[in-house]
């Protein structure tokens, strides 16, 4: 293959690229532009222009339900990713001892995360409810004083939607650990028994490290299911008892659809973008940076000692 | 790419084909709605029927959800290719499409058929603004009926229905020692939120209801007999089970239908549930809609509105829906279907249920008839109040701190 030149090269890049960038600036970045012009009008049923400065934002925080929200968020959003990462990764640690049935194990632990969450929160709703689910059955085996009510009780129903929520996902996390390990040199758990250092050890101390990427990639994907956590809620609680578990995207889609509140909705998402911007902007700039990093390193490596077989 | 392009165009033709035939039918009415489940979509035929007899042609654009429904109509009227009618609850949720110029008006068929005669009150100041008709309504839904069993009321050994709130209470904690749920309660914020509109207009009155409502009283709002009034509404949660938190309305209606709760307060569409289960008022189970001869009814129910469009044939088949929907004979065969009662009370209500005949003797006594809630305050602040009454009815909350909660909603509404 003859090699082409570098701009004709660029040009049918950019040209394949088009759909895409053109589908990024208007779709994503012009509803957000739209959505934050939206925040700052008196629009209620329909998009106004006025401009009324920041009342929906006062309004926003003047509300005792959007902040219950966020702080519900960030209570299922700290159980919900640590419980996850945990047992996530002690599956996959579980099935890469290449125990019997690997694949129907995988499968199984899997399977929650391609069910739609509003059917499966459905079984979870009657599954935990004090008087269909788990706690009429046991009392019904005679242990009349077993109490298992999360799911009514105002300070517990987080956890029970916590619960729901790491059975569906802790799959998918499992699935990306065991990418992770199955990625580890053979020869390294070989030199380790040789060494006579103990399992356990092996994994803490340089199975874990190693696996940093696949541990960004889980914890990246969980908090975005995090911020936009709405489906579960529904099928499950609807946000009640009360407000108890209330969710900010559920904030936001009532006052978008029911309460005709656009200017309302618009703010609170607008804050939800910023609250995530603002969470991972220094993490991509940690990793921006340490990539960069990296590449000097490989850099300096190379040009100290080119690696045989390789022409410059 | 030929032959590919050849197909495109015959499958653009046959479209257009099929477009300009469906053009060319008589009275052609797309009609956006919300009724899907089986009573409801048999109402909905009914309908139908009668405007394909009336000589139109029925498009039928069910969508699954009120506020799905509703914001596919918007976006569509938006969008500028609005339905020929799209449904709303009678209510303020269509005024902004008022303000911003987007609905036909009916006055023609309005004054033709004297609305201004046959229509209660409460629906005529919610679909009549600044003197144009711009929805034409379909039902009456009453949303706090007492509904009953009558199996459970004689296993506690309850004669009579309560006159008033003080043997309402007595008479669950009958239904308590007598070892059956008192309350069939489903919690969800608007069941809580309906249950509260019942409370208030029966035990607080219709004046403390339209001064909540209507005047958006602060004074008595602060007033002690508001408090007392939140106090006893809360009183009523000493009475539902554990399970209650986000039960459905219909689930709670089966625990009435099976006797093992005593009663559900729950708008007229449970009806279909009993019916559901072969039950018939006044044999298995009873409704009252409310204490004593005098009780206040509440108003709320659906309409249509019809999206501005100029074409001479579709403003022709917006008038003749308006006309079909409101005929005597068409309504009482919706109601029944519905579960609703009719608009008019000038029809023949021996086809009718015994609760909807209740309902109808009710309506023609204008003093009993109250507007609901949503007739009165915007989706907005409704929300808002009903965030209120929801953390009131689950939380240890005072009264006095819900009645602060409520001025300050006020305030801001």
């Amino acid at each position: 293959m003859s090699p082409r030149k570098p701009v004709f090269r660029h040009l049918v890049a950019w040209l394949a690229l088009a759909p895409m960038v053109a589908t990024v600036l208007w779709v994503y970045v012009g509803s957000v532009l739209w959505s934050m012009r939206i925040s700052v009008s008196s629009s209620r049923t329909l998009p106004i222009g006025d401009y009324v400065g920041l009342r929906q934002y006062a309004r926003l925080f003047d509300s005792e339900r959007w902040t219950l929200s966020l702080q519900n968020m960030a209570l299922f959003g700290v159980l919900f990713i640590v419980a996850c990462l945990a047992i996530g990764f002690l599956l996959a640690v579980f099935i890469d001892q290449r125990v019997r049935g690997e694949g129907v194990l995988r499968t199984i632990f899997l399977y929650p995360y391609a069910m739609s969450f509003v059917a499966t929160g459905l079984v979870w709703q009657w599954m935990l409810n004090p008087e269909l689910g788990l706690q009429s059955t046991v009392r019904g085996w005679g242990f009349a004083n077993f109490t298992f009510d999360w799911i009514v009780r105002q300070d517990a129903v987080m956890v029970a939607i916590v619960i729901a929520a790491v059975w569906q996902a802790c799959g998918l996390v499992m699935a990306l650990m065991l990418a992770g390990l199955r990625g580890i040199d053979e020869s390294l758990w070989m030199a380790a028994r040789i060494d006579g250092i103990p399992a356990w050890r092996v994994y803490a101390s340089i199975v874990l490290p190693m696996l940093g990427p696949s541990f960004g990639t889980a914890f990246v994907l969980l908090s975005v299911s995090v911020v936009k956590v709405f489906d579960v809620v529904v099928a499950m609680t609807q946000g009640g008892p009360g407000l108890a578990s209330e969710v900010p995207a559920k904030f936001i889609i009532d006052n978008l659809l029911v309460r005709a509140n656009i200017g309302l909705a618009s703010a609170a998402s607008t804050v939800l973008l910023l609250t995530v911007l603002a969470l991972l902007a220094p993490w991509f700039y940690a990793r921006a940076h340490a990539s960069r990093r990296a590449e000097r390193v490989a850099r300096a490596l190379r040009a100290s000692e080119p690696p045989p077989g390789v022409t410059a | 790419m030929t032959m590919n392009a050849s197909r495109l165009g015959l499958a653009l033709a046959i479209g257009l084909a099929l477009g300009g035939s469906a053009h060319a039918q008589a009275n052609r009415a797309e009609v956006l709605h919300w009724w899907t489940s089986g009573g409801e979509s048999a109402a909905v035929k009914e309908l139908a029927n009668a405007y394909n007899q009336a000589g139109g042609t029925w498009v039928d654009s069910a969508i699954a959800g009120g506020e799905q429904a509703r914001s596919a109509a918007v976006n569509r009227m938006v969008g500028g290719t609005p339905p020929t009618a799209a449904q709303f609850n009678t209510s303020k949720q269509f005024l902004d499409l008022i303000d911003q110029g987007m609905l036909n008006n009916v006055d023609v068929v309005a004054a033709r058929n004297n609305w201004d005669k046959i229509l209660p009150a409460p629906i005529l100041n919610s679909i009549r603004i600044k003197g144009h008709f711009y929805a034409v309504p379909v039902d009456i839904h009453m949303p706090a009926w007492f509904w009953y069993s009558k199996p459970a009321f004689a296993k506690a050994g309850i004669t009579a229905e309560p006159k008033t709130p003080d043997e309402f209470f007595a008479d669950l904690d009958k239904l308590k020692a007598a070892g059956i749920v008192p309350l069939a309660f489903g919690g969800q914020p608007w069941q809580e939120k309906i249950t509260f509109y019942a409370w208030l207009a029966h035990v607080g009155g219709p004046d403390m209801y339209m001064k909540l409502y209507r005047d958006k009283d602060a004074a008595m709002v602060a007033s002690p007999q508001f408090k007392a009034l939140l106090t006893s509404f809360k009183r009523l949660h000493n009475y539902v089970d554990p399970g209650s938190p986000n039960r459905n309305w219909n689930d709670a209606t089966a625990m009435v239908i099976s006797g093992k709760a005593g009663v559900q307060i729950m708008g007229d569409w449970a009806k279909g549930e009993f019916a559901t289960a072969h039950q018939t008022a006044g044999k298995e189970f009873g409704c009252f809609p409310g204490f004593g001869p005098k009780s206040p009814y509440l108003v709320a129910g659906d309409v249509f509105v019809f999206p501005k469009i100029t074409d001479p044939a579709q403003v022709k088949a917006q008038q003749l829906l308006a006309t079909v929907f409101t005929s005597p004979a068409t309504q009482v065969a919706f109601s029944n279907k519905k579960g609703s009662i009719p608009i008019r009370t000038d029809v023949d209500v021996k086809a009718l249920d015994l609760c909807a005949q209740q309902g109808v003797a009710i309506m023609k006594d204008v003093s009993r008839q109250l507007p609901s809630p949503e007739m009165l305050i915007s989706p907005d602040l409704e929300g808002s109040l009903q965030d209120i009454i929801t953390k009131f009815w689950n939380t240890s909350e005072s009264a006095d701190d819900a009645a602060k909660a409520i001025a300050a909603a006020l305030k801001n509404g």
